[in-house]
């Protein structure tokens, strides 16, 4: 007979508990079956009939195993009492549950607990260290009492436990414990164990503990560190937990991942899971070439789960995502840029843009005839159309589906007071938008049109009021965006500096010095202009100061040295 | 919300529960098989009309999922559809000759199914023209997602429906008996989906895809809804409203996180666009049996005599629900 004896703890798919059973047994290990006292009769009469003949295996008195209460542990005692009675061979006592599954050689786990006699297999960690507990109950789990259920009574729970906070109330924890957590799943060695079982304090202990919330996870964790000199803390049964701390299971397409883990068993398996019952339960797994263990795939694995659940993927919003006001975590996926007035002032503007950052630079996407996407396209990356109507029935859907559908590559696109003005507010708010505006540069197309003055001052006024508006809202407290504004006067004074400056945020590793500039519409008499309006009783303010007459310095003077370096 | 809200969202429910029994009378059973549903099989219901040619394909794909009893109404085929049906082991049939409309496009005559016979099951509610992917569908079966669901306390589960069509003209390739439809319609779009959330019903109100962008382009309002809720752990209370985009009571409609995380979710690849579409079209524009006045129908009409190709160069190619994942459409959530 096998030095190791298991402990089987089952309330649900028997044939599947019965079938690992039945392995271990035929491999010398003596097996303890604890099924659940909620388990109809019937069914223990099937399991029972089922392991008719097979030589080491018992069923243990039956205790009612809810989830976080005394029972689990009331059966793992009463279970393992048995074994080390009925089966005085028995060195190691390996506790599983009737959905785990061994991942090596029975006689592999065999020879490796031979080599270490005197070594307790269990996690336990003080209180302090752990970070994994569920409603962040730790160290209070020891000192508050719980007469509710977590899972059905979850509002009394909470409440109870508040008001124990409030009422400053602490049970006593008795002298020379340590509260230790850790994972259910252990292996004892038969001294530890039976000092712990046969403990003059037993009752003492079990009365205690009686009352911990959820004692499974602390009864022998904490009682091994008096009784054994020799633990190592981790456990030998692999078994990962989701955000809820509910365990992950695992299907047959996780059978490579399986074979590359380190672990001895794996909990827990779904009863379906066909193949990996078969792989691992076969006769010739030993046999079978081994895979280079790396259990790091699997905690990435399930990191990867837990953090897609509760942060999801930035800037994507679908069916199963749709975050509140302030929850988005990325309200798009990626950093984009808006730039308002540099194409009025600029020929060609978003040619040379394209060329000095190498992103894609669209026209007015917010154009009110049509989305006026970068090549002129009538349909975008994911299928995405240039219907103004179809973009104003929700322009943030718009903006974040483009940023989402084009990740990977900067997008820069041109505002202004002539397009739709609803997406603004976002724009503001976005973390992701670097919004560069010359405010009143859309003057520059009015005093290059040909049309009739009244029109003119007319269009002007709507416009001047319409920036005045939107620069209320980058101006506010609570943008996010990245925000630059020069008036027009500003920006003409000096226009390589900012530039520069938009360029080197784009794509800050391109050190590249701008050599080039772009070529700026004719302003010669740009002044008097303005001032025509001023004299029609319109009062031109965006612009900052444009003294009639005096006529900007082409930029060229400048062309020789555009940056200062730092 | 208000109590007086609820109370009012109640009686809907309720409301639409005696609209559903007393539409039973409406359905006469051609095979009621529904005495060899186990305890925990899993149900598919579906209404039906005149699809005797696209039938084997969307039966053998549903029971290679791991559906076990399927329940369905006939409204008033004259293909074989009935006699087809009647023949499978499998498969509880109704009949009827009522009007679609007046059941609210069928969905009276399944809640009335659902609260006999889906009581305590995960039911599936598609058409003969949906289907259901999910999360790892290629390497598990569906008893595997509901398993998971239940041990995870979660009722419901949404699909988005996902418009998927041929390259080129949509009568170009014609659609034979047991063929796999995306064979021939293996593109979608992927990215332009808008979505509003119904403060009503707590549901998510989505449109776009290839129809909003190709018929509806100047009045989206009226783009067709496409999220749906197609898998509920059904409870004899429940009540789909308005087709399976939304249920009562309320919470089965949160199918989404708020708090940016991604639940998990599934899509529905509809294979509306074959050629069998344009017959459809103009006999539901006859029968005028369809959701408001049949627009859509008329739309389509319209536009699919005009320009009948909803592919464009950034239609994506369908491969397989990792895909669906990776752009967006869909989300493994804690599932892994």
């Amino acid at each position: 007979m096998s030095t190791v004896g298991f402990v089987m703890l089952c309330h649900t798919s028997f044939d599947r508990a019965a079938q690992v059973a039945r392995h271990l047994a035929g491999h010398g290990c003596p097996v303890v079956i604890h099924v659940d006292r909620r388990v109809s009769r019937g069914a223990l009469k099937r399991l029972k009939r089922d392991l008719t003949g097979v030589a080491d295996i018992r069923f243990s008195e039956r205790f009612s195993g809810e989830w976080g209460t005394w029972g689990l542990v009331a059966a793992t005692q009463a279970a393992s009492s048995l074994l080390l009675r009925e089966f005085p061979g028995v060195r190691h006592v390996y506790l599983s549950s009737g959905s785990c599954l061994p991942l090596r050689p029975v006689p592999e786990l065999v020879a490796y607990l031979d080599e270490r006699p005197k070594t307790d297999f269990i996690e336990s960690v003080t209180t302090e260290d752990v970070g994994w507990t569920i409603g962040g109950l730790n160290t209070e789990r020891f000192t508050l009492r719980f007469p509710f259920s977590w899972r059905k009574q979850r509002r009394l729970f909470d409440a109870y436990v508040r008001l124990q906070r409030r009422l400053r109330f602490r049970r006593r924890i008795p002298a020379g414990m340590v509260p230790h957590l850790g994972s259910q799943w252990w292996c004892l060695t038969r001294q530890t164990l039976s000092a712990i079982l046969d403990s003059p304090d037993r009752e003492e202990n079990d009365r205690y503990f009686q009352r911990v919330w959820i004692p499974d996870e602390s009864y022998f964790q904490t009682l091994v560190r008096q009784v054994s000199a020799n633990v190592e803390s981790r456990s030998l049964t692999l078994s990962k937990f989701d955000f809820q701390g509910k365990p992950h299971v695992f299907y047959d397409d996780h059978l490579q991942l399986l074979r590359r883990s380190d672990y001895f068993v794996v909990r827990k398996i779904w009863p379906q899971a066909d193949k990996l019952y078969r792989t691992f339960l076969s006769e010739d797994l030993a046999s079978q070439p081994q895979a280079e263990p790396n259990p790091g795939k699997i905690d990435r694995l399930f990191a990867k789960a837990v953090e897609r659940r509760t942060k999801g993927r930035a800037g994507l919003y679908m069916q199963s995502r749709f975050p509140n006001l302030n929850w988005e975590n990325g309200m798009t996926a990626a950093p984009y840029s808006v730039f308002q007035g540099f194409a009025d002032l600029f020929e060609n503007f978003d040619t040379w843009l394209g060329k000095a950052t190498g992103t894609r630079v669209h026209g007015h996407l917010f154009a009110p005839d049509r989305v006026e996407f970068a090549g002129d396209e009538r349909i975008y990356n994911g299928a995405l159309p240039d219907s103004a109507d179809l973009r104003d029935y929700n322009p943030r859907g718009f903006l974040y589906n483009l940023i989402w559908n084009t990740r990977g590559e900067r997008q820069c696109f041109q505002f202004g007071p002539r397009d739709k003005q609803k997406i603004g507010e976002f724009l503001a708010r976005d973390p992701h938008a670097q919004i560069s505006v010359i405010s009143g540069a859309w003057a520059v197309p009015l005093f290059h049109t040909n049309s009739n003055f009244s029109d003119i001052r007319k269009e002007a006024a709507q416009l001047q009021k319409i920036e005045a508006d939107h620069l209320r809202v980058l101006r506010a407290l609570t943008v996010k965006a990245r925000v630059r504004i020069w008036t027009l006067a500003e920006f003409i004074e000096n226009p390589m500096e900012p530039l520069q400056t938009i360029i080197d945020e784009i794509s800050p590793r391109s050190s590249r010095r701008l050599t080039e500039a772009p070529r700026m519409a004719d302003l010669t008499g740009f002044g008097q202009f303005l001032q025509n309006l001023r004299n029609q009783g319109m009062q031109p303010t965006l612009m900052g100061n444009f003294p009639a007459g005096d006529d900007p310095r082409p930029m060229i003077a400048r062309r020789g040295r555009p940056y200062l370096v730092k | 919300m208000g109590i007086l809200a609820t109370y009012m969202l109640r009686l809907a429910r309720k409301r639409w529960r005696i609209r559903a029994f007393r539409k039973r009378r409406e359905l006469t059973a051609a095979a009621n098989r529904t005495t060899s549903i186990r305890q925990d099989d899993l149900l598919l219901f579906c209404t039906i009309r005149n699809e005797r040619n696209r039938l084997p394909y969307f039966l053998s794909y549903y029971r290679d999922l791991g559906i076990n009893h399927f329940l369905f109404v006939d409204n008033d085929s004259d293909d074989g559809t009935r006699e087809y049906l009647t023949r499978q082991a499998d498969i509880s049939l109704w009949t009827t000759k009522a009007s679609y409309k007046r059941s609210r496009y069928g969905v009276d005559w399944l809640n009335w199914l659902q609260m006999r016979y889906a009581h305590g099951h995960w039911t599936l509610v598609v058409d003969a023209d949906e289907f259901f992917v999910y999360p790892f569908c290629d390497t598990r079966p569906l008893r595997a997602l509901t398993d998971w669901l239940d041990a995870s306390s979660i009722r419901s589960f949404s699909a988005m429906l996902l418009d998927m069509y041929p390259k080129g003209p949509i009568c170009r390739h014609p659609y034979h008996e047991g063929q796999d439809p995306f064979e021939i319609a293996q593109w979608f779009d992927s990215g332009n989906y808008t979505m509003a959330k119904n403060r009503k019903y707590g549901n998510l109100w989505i449109q776009g895809g290839p129809r909003a962008r190709t018929f509806f382009s100047d009045a989206p309002e009226r783009a067709p809804a496409l999220n749906k809720i197609p898998l509920v752990k059904w409870h004899r209370d429940y009540a789909y409203v308005s087709s399976t985009h939304m249920l009562l009571p309320r919470g089965l409609n949160l199918v989404y996180d708020e708090w940016g995380g991604e639940k998990a979710s599934g899509c529905l690849l509809h294979a509306k666009f074959l050629d069998t579409f344009a017959v459809k079209a103009q006999e539901e524009m006859a029968r005028k049996q369809h959701y408001a006045n049949s627009n859509e129908y008329r739309a389509y009409h319209e536009g699919l005599t005009n320009s009948p190709d909803f592919w464009c160069k950034w239609s994506e190619k369908y491969i397989n629900w990792r895909q669906l994942e990776i752009l967006g459409l869909m989300s493994k959530g804690n599932w892994a």
